[in-house]
């Protein structure tokens, strides 16, 4: 089938590694200090952060994997630390990518060299072009854009980061912050001064060609009062890794009264573990807007959390999640109010197709000081199959008699009714089911850029081809 | 005139459920006619049979229209030959507008694309002549439109799609009077620029007015009992159906 967009079923076997026989030998060979301080030599880390991977190390083996959420025992951790360890000297082949991907691309529209870089295959792709007038609009502004490690060793930026690596997402947090505090490897460095409002959206799409920049990457992002920023994470590509698991992290720091917006259109390979964990820590008056599309990815554990930590704070949610055969997709947010007047907002839609599993996890917090508060909360599912699931797992935790606090669920599917009327207007089943599903998730298409809307609505489409037929 | 559409000895179940006892039906291009019948005589669903609603199922018999036989065909490949249903309620889309709907469908149906300029000009003179606000067209199609905004937006779709054959499934039941008289405007601006065909599902007269009637069908319990010209309306209209169930 030409137009099929993923894998069918999860064929293990077309995802393998290709080991020399020589190199058979680390397997199981776990993860050591001496790897973790390897990589940090390599890196050429300062001091600071080589303790701070090898303590990572520490915490990662002493923590017991994750329990509670979709399983993820087929995950075998020994298989990405040998892909870690031998990242450096591993030369991928654009051959080796499944041809699901490359048929996806093509769909896509997106051109060879391009594919090659989005398939991590390669960093001939120079978006140096594009990148470039970007930045030089950004520099103008004062705005600093670019990779962590390299703003590490910048004395103006070393001590900032410093300061804010890995304090709102601590190695503690759970296992998989743990590894990425041990492993972590390129990302984004972002610092908006005082007052500047940054009217183009950054895209870390430009940053994709970055040696190792996808898969343990970290993206640090600080605004000062008063300033605005949106950024734009990922893209409707499939990304492909041969190492399945995807274990980022995302720390954003909103200053008073500024605004971040950040948005992500997330289409990993469908043997993908996406354990990837985002925050943001807003100041009073400040709002972080969370837009997230997740369509990628084998399982996905996935909660943006905001802590509204001064007074009127606020923060959006709104995200949308499509499983189809094979996923397994555990997605939502977490607000934390922790000061008075402070308010959330999530409006969530998910989807499943073909046996998929939906799952919404939400919660809110609204601590004592945090009276006069508002938290709202809508989910809603589309079944797109009797084969499909869809879970809401809502949690709220209330400590002031002074909050409002609002919640709505709906489950559904797509009525028999709907697909004849736009059947009955010129429209294939396919076409009238994606139409629907489409306008569905257009609480997030809505809040993206035009062309990222339109390559959420592609996206879609190719989704919902295959599934009829 | 020449046949649009044959209909012979259909019948129609659905669940199990026979509805519709070998009806049959000839539309000539460029005709228009009224089909009458109390509440559950099966109007609607000859009227979805036609338009090949998947909730129903053809147990005998068969339809043609412009010469080929469509009983198997689905309802977008119907639709692409020129059939047109307004459906008594129009479902709700949510996050589609209207104008996004209408283009698509317009693309599907001409099998060409539309530049968003002329479409948008077309959009609008349709909408004028239907007293509709221009603001529906960006509004979620029929997403929290009253019963008469639904009804005309269904007649705009008509007006836009340039059906060969439109089935009017009692698109004046619940309108006011200025609103049936609107209706009644974009349908006869159909049947003038087009020259199509139509099959008006109705219980008054007042959508009739301006419409040169060719034929008045009866169905009755899932059977046409009765056929004749325009003046066949007014009878019913005047005298009531029951004259004409007592011939079953």
């Amino acid at each position: 089938m030409s137009e099929k967009t993923k894998v069918a079923d999860i064929d293990r076997s077309r995802y393998d590694f290709r080991f020399e026989e020589d190199e058979s030998n680390y397997l199981g060979s776990g993860l050591t200090p001496e790897l973790v301080s390897d990589i940090s030599h390599e890196k050429g880390d300062p001091e600071w952060m080589r303790e701070l991977r090898l303590k990572s190390l520490e915490i990662y083996n002493k923590t017991k994997m994750v329990d509670w959420g979709p399983s993820i025992n087929e995950l075998d951790v020994s298989r990405i630390i040998t892909y870690i360890r031998q990242k450096s000297r591993m030369n991928t082949d654009w051959n080796d990518v499944p041809d699901d991907i490359k048929q996806t691309f093509e769909n896509l529209g997106i051109p060879q060299a391009e594919r090659e870089s989005l398939a991590g295959v390669g960093a001939q792709y120079d978006s140096e072009l594009v990148y470039h007038n970007v930045r030089k609009e950004v520099a103008q502004s004062g705005v600093v854009y670019t990779d962590l490690e390299s703003a590490m060793h910048d004395e103006r930026y070393a001590e900032m980061i410093k300061k804010h690596f890995m304090k709102l997402v601590p190695p503690t947090d759970h296992k998989f912050a743990a590894l990425h505090g041990a492993v972590w490897s390129g990302g984004s460095f972002v610092y908006v001064p005082k007052g500047v409002r940054l009217e183009i959206p950054l895209q870390s799409y430009f940053r994709l060609n970055a040696k190792g920049a996808g898969q343990f990457e970290h993206t640090l992002i600080i605004l000062e009062e008063d300033s605005y920023l949106h950024f734009i994470e990922g893209c409707s590509a499939p990304k492909y890794y041969e190492a399945g698991l995807h274990a980022g992290c995302v720390e954003l720091y909103v200053g008073k009264n500024a605004t971040l917006r950040y948005s992500t259109i997330e289409n990993w390979s469908k043997n993908m573990y996406n354990l990837n964990t985002k925050r943001a820590l807003v100041s009073e008056g400040g709002k972080i807007e969370w837009v997230s599309g997740s369509f990628g990815s084998h399982v996905s554990y996935l909660y943006p959390m905001s802590i509204l930590n001064g007074e009127g704070a606020r923060a959006e949610f709104t995200g949308i999640t499509f499983a189809g055969e094979g996923q397994n997709l555990d997605t939502g947010a977490k607000m934390v109010h922790n000061a008075p007047n402070t308010s959330s907002y999530m409006n969530t839609k998910s989807i499943s197709k073909s046996g998929g599993i939906s799952t919404f996890r939400s919660a809110v917090v609204v601590n004592k000081n945090a009276s006069g508060s508002k938290s709202s909360v809508s989910c809603e599912s589309l079944m797109l199959d009797s084969i499909s699931r869809s879970d809401t797992i809502p949690a709220m935790d209330i400590r002031t008699k002074y909050a409002d606090i609002g919640h709505e669920a709906k489950i559904g599917r797509i009525s028999d009714e709907s697909v004849f009327y736009l059947m009955s207007r010129g429209m294939s089943e396919q076409d009238a089911k994606a139409m629907i599903v489409r306008g569905f998730a257009d609480n997030v298409s809505k809040e993206l850029p035009l062309e990222y809307a339109m390559e959420m609505n592609n996206l879609i489409g190719l989704e919902m081809h295959g599934s009829i037929g | 005139m020449s046949q649009l559409l044959t209909i012979t000895d259909l019948s129609v179940s659905a669940e199990d459920k026979p509805l519709l006892h070998g009806v049959s039906l000839n539309i000539e291009h460029g005709s228009t006619h009224v089909l009458m019948g109390h509440n559950g005589a099966g109007k609607s669903t000859l009227g979805l049979a036609i338009m090949g609603s998947p909730e129903y199922t053809v147990t005998g018999g068969k339809i043609e229209f412009d010469g080929a036989d469509i009983t198997n065909e689905s309802a977008y490949e119907r639709a692409k030959r020129g059939i047109f249903l307004s459906f008594q309620n129009p479902v709700e889309i949510p996050g589609i507008t209207l104008s996004e709907f209408l283009r698509n469908s317009l693309e599907q149906i001409s099998g060409k694309h539309m530049k968003l300029w002329d479409f948008k000009k077309m959009l609008k003179a349709a909408m004028e002549l239907l007293n509709m606000d221009s603001s529906y067209a960006d509004r979620d199609l029929n997403v929290g439109f009253s019963g008469g905004e639904k009804k005309k937006a269904e007649i705009l779709q008509l007006l836009m799609l340039e059906p060969k054959l439109a089935i009017l499934d009692e698109t004046d039941s619940g309108l006011d009077v200025d609103a049936v008289k609107t209706v009644s405007q974009g349908i006869n601006e159909y049947k003038s620029r087009t020259g199509g065909s139509l099959l008006i599902i109705t219980h008054n007269t007042k959508i009739l007015e301006s419409l040169a009637v060719d034929k008045t069908h009866i169905l009755s319990a899932g059977k046409i009992v009765s056929e004749g010209g325009a003046e066949l309306v007014y009878d019913v209209i005047e005298n009531g159906f029951d004259r004409y169930n007592s011939k079953e």
